[in-house]
């Protein structure tokens, strides 16, 4: 009846995931409680559960990454004081399989649920704004995208209370993620939370690069894009193309796993080796899927500080493309130690070198897009200067990895670890702080404190360089990855500043906590009234923060890059009607409760489907196809904004900048 | 405005696929049935026969069916390479090189891998011989 | 959607395609599909990766010259194939708004889909029943793989036709339903064309594996 589940499946004999279920259940139920009773439930329903309105889908990804945030810090900071403690004869506080369970748990949640929806957040709000457009194309997949990201993310979470997670690395290499050596529910957590927000992810990447090539305002060629949409192409390009690598690889080895395939067993003619092969197919691109929208954010946040145009526009586009089409010729350099011939290797290695080349084009750029300029220091360009600094150090060992005999001595090493945090860290969460600070008025209406900004920027860079320093001295010394325990007591002080460190980032995270809190208590002070706080060049502002349902009262016309830049010097505006021109009405995509009830339904799968309760599964599945036809029937997909409305806002909001 | 009714008359972006009258009818399908056919009989042939030397075969039928993807491209999807459809093109070109990389790339990669390793799988007279 | 009304309209024609501003509905919605089948042969792509390598690991098992019947695979690709063109003659009806024509080809394009779909399972059944289960070895573990994934998506693809002919005949030819009706047939071309694939490989080419 109930499958693999039993009262055996909850750790009652394990006191740390016990209490951190306990507390992430009573923080729910706090949340929940709040909300009954403030009698809020109608107003979320309303305007952000069934909402398939760009602006509000960004903010709810935003605000999901800022949560798995603090679950896969967690783990790191477990982790790191784990190993602080575990050297010689001690053992540390985590038994070895609650250990492998962290390690796995913190990379699956920071590259899939923390990385991805940040980008993915920032992608949502600002490209249309950017576009100059009223949505993306597909406003109600766009909600489904959201809400089957969240469901794999309750998934993750569900496995701390009710069962394990995988105990194979956040990659699940077979043949350990075979059913032979893990027999458990772990990987299944992994592979169903993530094949349905695989599918989320994958529906985003349709949706933005058909909305960036289909739908920009007029006059807006491709020459005349901002670069964050052209990273954002990139990006969601990339997404096309390499996320249904993933979704085929998870279905094999979900096949060996139900079924009893051969794909990747030791046993039948199967080849472990191929899911290594194809599992980087896709996990090439994945990194510049995170990285090339955080060049986006930077080269906005450098150009509007700076006050001056990108330098090297054309070079800029042409290194991301570039960047773009090499990622999927490198995959191979993850796995230079498992015995392909010097030939392969050697080209793989030289292909990943040449990558540094546009990477490096666009870091001279961001340098002369400063130089000459008048660089206002504020928190957002901290970042940016910090990612220029820690990004090319990462980059460098990059390179160094890329030298097939040098990997065969630092492959699987603290080196590596130290290697990739350093680009993800330094770049893509950079990144992603930047964008957040840089874009935070637009979606509220209200900037960010700026000394908490700051703190949790050097704490955060500070904390960076303690954690992480130290463990590409320890790869060099020979520490492996993933050691829940080492007999070498001389990497011990090395170990402890690497948590020193970890306390640091603790307190960047607090920093941000406060900020946000701040931030909202000093709201009115702190209020933009004019929309475009930072003097900035790019059309999302020139519309009023928050921006209207709308975002545009009539659509701009573009004429030259950086477009409102051009329009605050010929001295136009875009909500304003000319002499000619009438208010009129405008449509709009109308909510959709679709993307919540076909999400709920893929839980109650994915969670039937990891503990075999078959009959559930067959539920889950039916009431995800029910939705998806009940969505198909519905005529009255668009609501009408009368321009009676549209008028009053657009005079109120330049009444109130007047003042 | 851009609305879906836009004349035809003039050069615009379109969609893959049906929905115009110019380019559809029953002669552009028939025309595209007759091809697949000829093509489908003769990749089906060349497997079969004797008359065609043996290693020219695989290649053969690589550029059969290469040929007739092309023609359900241009006959059955309508995608053509003329400036109206640059990006239906490329996204089509796009796909090709990723599925060609993909494809290709794990080949080179396994052959390669099963080549070094020597492992038992890597070929599979070695362990019937065992 | 008319996410549409610009500040001021150029005539057309003398501006380049790119700074039309935003495309009609219908190219919107059109090449969204086009990469949703991009992205979809790319997960055949990744199958066909996996084919390719592991069609030779028989494992002593049977392989696929003395499994499969090569004139039971002419017969399927002319199911599949006729289903196409009698696809395409259901697009040239919806174009013309002609319902009784657009039922007919529907109804024809399903039979020939279904006919496909009966021949691909009693080969299934076929080779499971003759000891070639997908779990006897990682050649018909691929093999089972690759082609039950776009059996399920002509099964899908069957499903989604049914509830377009129920759509026509309960909200009529609305543009939003056309598009669904372009898009669909998009997608059973589409199939044919990875069915190209899947009988010059996997079976025309089961001598080379």
């Amino acid at each position: 009846m109930l499958g693999k589940l039993s009262w055996d499946a909850i750790p009652f004999d394990q006191p740390i995931p016990m209490a951190a279920s306990l507390l992430m259940i009573l923080a729910i139920l706090a949340v929940l409680a709040t909300v009954l009773l403030k009698g809020w439930g109608p107003y979320l329903w309303r305007e952000w559960i069934t909402s398939v309105d760009h602006k509000r889908i960004g903010v709810m990804y935003g605000l999901l990454a800022l949560v798995m945030l603090l679950r896969g810090f967690t783990d790191a900071i477990m982790m790191r004081s784990q190993q602080a403690l575990a050297a010689g004869d001690a053992r540390g506080y985590l038994p070895p399989e609650h250990y492998d369970q962290i390690f796995s748990a913190h990379g699956t949640i920071m590259i899939f649920f923390v990385a991805m929806p940040f980008v993915i957040g920032l992608m949502n709000f600002i490209v249309p704004l950017q576009l100059g457009v009223r949505d993306v194309a597909f406003p109600v997949l766009n909600s489904i995208s959201f809400w089957l990201t969240a469901a794999g993310v309750l998934l993750v979470n569900m496995s701390l209370v009710i069962g394990e997670f995988a105990k194979t690395g956040w990659l699940v290499y077979p043949p350990l993620s075979e059913l032979a050596y893990s027999p458990g529910v772990g990987v299944d957590y992994y592979l169903w939370a993530l094949q349905i927000s695989g599918a989320g992810t994958l529906m985003t990447g349709i949706n933005f690069t058909t909305t960036i090539l289909k739908l920009r305002a007029p006059g807006m060629g491709y020459g005349r894009m901002p670069i964050f949409c052209w990273t954002a192409l990139a990006s969601n390009l990339l997404i096309i193309a390499a996320f249904p690598i993933l979704t085929a690889t998870f279905a094999m080895l979900l096949l060996d796993r139900y079924l009893g395939f051969h794909f990747f067993t030791t046993d039948g003619g199967g080849n472990a080796m191929m899911y290594i092969n194809l599992i980087w197919a896709w996990g090439h691109p994945e990194v510049y899927i995170l990285i090339l929208p955080a060049f986006g954010v930077y080269s906005e946040v450098i150009s509007t500080f700076s006050g001056k145009a990108l330098f090297g526009y054309r070079s800029m586009v042409v290194a991301t493309m570039a960047i773009c089409m090499l990622s999927f010729m490198v995959w191979l350099h993850h796995f230079f130690t498992m015995g392909a011939g010097g030939d392969v290797n050697g080209v793989f290695g030289i292909a990943t070198m040449i990558i540094a080349v546009p990477t490096g084009v666009k870091i001279f750029n961001w340098l002369f897009t400063m130089f000459g300029g008048r660089v206002r220091f504020t928190s957002p360009i901290l970042w940016s200067l910090g990612f220029m600094c820690t990004f090319v150090i990462g980059g460098m060992t990059g390179v160094l990895l890329a030298v097939p005999p040098a990997d065969f001595v630092l492959h699987n090493s603290l080196f590596l670890i130290a290697h990739f945090h350093n680009v993800i860290i330094g770049g893509v969460l950079f990144g992603a702080f930047a964008g957040y600070t840089y874009w935070f008025p637009k979606a509220f209406g209200f900037t960010l404190d700026e000394r908490y900004g700051k703190a949790a920027f050097w704490f955060w860079l500070i904390g960076f360089y303690l954690a992480f320093m130290p463990l590409y001295l320890l790869g060099l010394m020979g520490a492996t990855r993933r050691m829940q325990h080492y007999p070498e007591t001389d990497w011990q002080p090395l170990m402890i500043v690497a948590m020193i460190g970890a306390l640091f980032i603790l307190a960047g995270i607090l920093c941000i906590a406060l900020q946000l809190y701040v931030s909202i208590r000093n709201r009115v002070a702190l209020r933009d009234r004019t929309g475009d706080p930072w003097n900035g060049r790019t059309l999302e502002w020139s519309t009023a923060s928050p921006p209207p349902p709308w975002n545009f009262a009539f659509l701009p016309h573009v004429q030259a890059p950086d477009a409102w830049w051009r329009m605050k010097q010929a001295g136009q505006h875009t909500s304003v009607p000319g002499a000619e021109r009438q208010w009129h009405a405008i449509t709009l995509p109308r909510n959709s409760p679709v993307g919540f009830f076909i999400s709920f339904f893929a839980v109650i799968s994915g969670f039937a489907l990891i503990w075999h309760i078959w009959w559930m599964a067959i539920i889950g599945i039916a009431g995800m196809a029910a939705s998806g036809l009940v969505h198909a029937w519905r005529i009255d997909s668009e609501i009408e904004i009368p321009a009676e409305e549209v008028a009053a806002f657009e005079q109120a909001r330049q009444r109130s900048a007047a003042t | 405005m851009h609305d879906a009714s836009d004349g035809h008359d003039t050069l615009h972006d379109h969609a893959p696929g049906g929905g115009r009258h110019t380019r559809g009818g029953v002669r552009t399908y028939l025309a595209g049935l007759g091809f697949a056919v000829v093509l489908t009989l003769a990749s089906f042939w060349v497997a079969s026969t004797q008359t065609i030397w043996g290693p020219s075969v695989p290649v053969l039928l690589a550029a059969l069916a290469i040929g007739q993807m092309g023609v359900h491209v241009v006959f059955f999807l309508h995608i053509s390479s003329g400036p109206d459809d640059t990006n239906n093109f490329l996204a089509l070109a796009f796909g090709i090189f990723i599925v060609g990389l993909v494809v290709f790339g794990s080949m080179l990669i396994m052959s390669n891998l099963n080549s070094n390793n020597m492992t038992p799988m890597a070929n599979g007279q070695m362990q019937m011989q065992r | 959607m008319s996410l549409v009304d610009t500040l001021t309209t150029p005539a057309e024609g003398d501006v380049p395609l790119s700074e039309r501003g935003p495309a009609a509905v219908d190219v919107v919605v059109g090449f969204g599909f086009w990469l949703f089948l991009l992205s979809d042969i790319v997960i055949f792509g990744s199958l066909f990766a996996a084919y390719a390598v592991l069609a030779g690991q028989t494992d002593g098992g049977p392989d696929g010259q003395h499994l499969f019947d090569r004139a039971n695979v002419l017969i399927e690709t002319g199911c599949l194939l006729a289903s196409s063109f009698t696809c395409g003659l259901f697009s040239l009806a919806i174009e013309r708004r002609a319902a009784a024509a657009t039922y007919l080809w529907a109804a024809v394009t399903f039979a020939f889909g279904a006919a496909f779909l009966g021949l691909e399972l009693s080969e299934f059944i076929r080779m499971i029943g003759e000891g070639a289960a997908p779990t006897r070895s990682a050649f018909l573990s691929a093999f089972f793989t690759l082609v039950g994934t776009h059996g399920l998506h002509v099964t899908l693809g069957l499903c989604w036709l049914a509830v377009m002919v129920a759509q026509i005949a309960t909200l009529g030819f609305r543009p939003h339903i056309v598009r669904r009706l372009f898009c669909f047939s998009l997608f059973w071309h589409a199939l044919d064309i990875v069915w190209i694939g899947v009988f010059t490989i996997v079976y025309l080419g089961a001598a080379y594996a």
